[in-house]
């Protein structure tokens, strides 16, 4: 299946920079650019501010509550574009990040001041993405950020350095274990590291690189030279994003929905009644369960479950095979409060867990699931994909303002 | 969450490409230790066999002291704190980390390093999926959550696990 899918993406990327070409850069549209194969969008939002997502199977095939989206990269102040399709939205993290080998578009490469290229190795929960920072405008919906650093993924490119490896368990530069052509972080940070990342002393955390022929070192790396979230680069629209996904009843194969750009910027993207829910500096709120408050917990889009606590806490035994996933005997009808970091909005947020052999067997087509649900640590909760079923979910961004005050937070 | 003791040292800080006068801090630094406690080791080592890895975390270290069992928590420069969990035997049965970024996981994983690499590249499902990596092997657990700049996760060996201590106390 993958095979097919691979030969499936080769085919089509001509033709998806054919039609950008005829487009153009200046007359960027929704219309133009915006969409990929699995585009529709049944919510009826259109604008400039609005970009279909859809949660499908992903272009590796099998990919489980993922929601997927285009993106258009150019290589800056130019009409040399290529929109990608099968792109995962991911508020738990921030940047762009695109497979080198979907990528044809050359894009110019990140130099340290020394003018050795700038490589990225970013870790994420069971394996890390490595690859050069490479300078795109990137265009999403009628949305513009100009000549922003993004990441371009590859093992080849650049040798991984072992602390790479070491520290974050495998790579995640290729479809089958990214399970996505690229990741669209919009999360509430600004960039992906931040100012740890620009001491060059042992609190640098070995995210940046410079890589001469002689091979690659650790190198402080400024917050402008950072890859960030592209959309606190936009020229309007630029204090956070709105995930808009319909309840998700029984397992499906498709589900549409979008991704709307700013926070009470628009008539389509206006808090109404959500309330917001602060975050701590690591981007984490407090979820309560059993009276037991757990407060490195989190929303992210990016995460395909609902991930919580361990076995031995919650009495739900895992699947027999994947014990990355819950099998209780029986779906379990679930409550925990949210809350926000710094006090303020407080919400009690119900949610199942089926068992997730069951959902699949049964379901063998279907890749959307509200119950899927599994263990994560003693830390807390991961709100992932399921928990936007149904629910408007706002993610503003650090530093910027908003009608519901200052980012970073979330609001549902 | 932790109780401290009231020791406490400063180790060298030191970095990539360490200068002769940096590696001397480090050798002060582990002589010390060495004389005064047992130093940072990996899961399932001795306590006392790993002292070149008190120079590579090149943190602050604290120890709390419990009935069964002695908590080594060392807070490396970038925040991201390390716990080794160490039986009245001086064997490590347990790792917990918590920070920005996640800790080297070749150093604190030691000997179980390719199992824990093993298991998270064999880990399929018929549906894939971005999520935490939990592994539960019989010889080794490990669960590791959460999400850019915020990692949280523990590792331990069951059968190494003290009589009469619950998992919930690794974390």
């Amino acid at each position: 299946m993958m095979t097919v899918e691979g030969v499936r993406l080769r085919r089509t990327i001509p033709n998806r920079l054919m039609i950008v070409a005829a487009c153009g850069a200046f007359l960027f549209t929704v219309a133009c650019g915006g969409s990929g194969s699995h585009s529709s969008n049944t919510s009826g939002n259109s604008g400039s501010n609005v970009q279909a997502i859809s949660v499908n199977s992903g272009p590796a095939g099998n990919y489980a509550n993922g929601a997927f989206t285009s993106v258009t990269v150019c290589a800056p102040g130019t009409s040399t574009c290529q929109t990608i399709d099968g792109v995962l939205v991911d508020t738990g993290s921030s940047g762009l990040r695109i497979l080198s080998s979907v990528l044809t578009t050359s894009l110019p490469q990140q130099k340290a001041s020394d003018g050795n290229p700038v490589v990225e190795c970013l870790p994420f929960l069971s394996g890390y993405t490595w690859g050069p920072v490479q300078m795109a405008d990137v265009q999403i919906a009628g949305e513009k950020a100009g000549s922003v650093p993004i990441q371009v993924l590859s093992d080849s490119d650049f040798p991984v350095p072992s602390a790479c490896a070491n520290n974050n368990g495998k790579s995640q530069d290729t479809l089958s274990t990214l399970g996505a052509n690229g990741i669209l972080g919009v999360g509430v940070f600004v960039q992906d590291c931040g100012g740890a990342c620009v001491s060059t002393g042992p609190a640098n955390p070995e995210v940046y690189y410079e890589c001469p022929a002689s091979g690659c070192v650790v190198v402080g790396e400024g917050l402008s030279q950072q890859v960030v979230n592209p959309v606190a680069f936009f020229s309007t629209d630029n204090n956070g994003v709105l995930i808009e996904l319909p309840a998700v009843s029984s397992p499906q194969t498709t589900v549409n929905g979008s991704l709307i750009f700013g926070i009470g910027t628009q008539s389509n993207n206006g808090l109404g009644g959500a309330k917001v829910y602060t975050v701590d500096a690591s981007a984490n709120f407090v979820t309560t369960y059993n009276q037991q408050p757990y407060n490195q917990s989190f929303i992210d889009s990016g995460s395909n479950g609902v991930y919580f606590l361990t076995s031995s806490i919650t009495g739900i035994p895992v699947c027999s095979d994947a014990t990355f996933f819950y099998c209780p005997t029986t779906t379990q009808n679930l409550s925990a409060i949210n809350s926000g970091a710094n006090g303020g909005a407080s919400g009690t947020v119900n949610f199942s867990v089926a068992n997730a052999d069951d959902l699949f067997k049964n379901n063998p087509n279907a890749v959307v699931f509200e119950q899927l649900a599994g263990p994560n640590s003693l830390s807390g909760f991961d709100w992932g994909l399921p928990f936007f079923f149904g629910r408007n979910v706002f993610t503003a961004i650090e530093g910027h303002t908003t009608p519901g005050g200052t980012g970073p937070y979330w609001a549902y | 969450m932790i109780a401290f003791s009231a020791d406490e040292w400063r180790i060298s800080r030191c970095h990539s490409n360490p200068s002769i006068l940096c590696l001397r801090a480090l050798v002060h630094a582990a002589t010390v230790l060495m004389i005064t406690l047992p130093a940072f080791a990996g899961l399932g080592e001795e306590v006392s066999s790993v002292q070149a890895d008190q120079a590579h975390i090149q943190g602050t270290l604290r120890t709390t002291q419990k009935p069964s069992y002695t908590v080594h928590e060392i807070q490396a420069p970038t925040g991201t704190i390390v716990r080794e969990y160490v039986s009245t035997s001086g064997k490590v049965f347990a790792v917990a980390w918590q920070g920005p970024w996640p800790p080297d996981m070749r150093q604190i994983l030691a000997g179980y390093f390719g199992q824990y690499q093993q298991a998270a590249q064999a880990q399929t499902s018929s549906r894939a999926g971005r999520r935490p990596l939990v592994i539960e092997q019989p010889g080794l657990v490990l669960q590791s959550g959460g999400h850019m700049r915020s990692f949280a996760g523990r590792a331990y060996i069951p059968e190494m696990v003290p009589q009469g201590i619950s998992a919930e106390e690794i974390r």
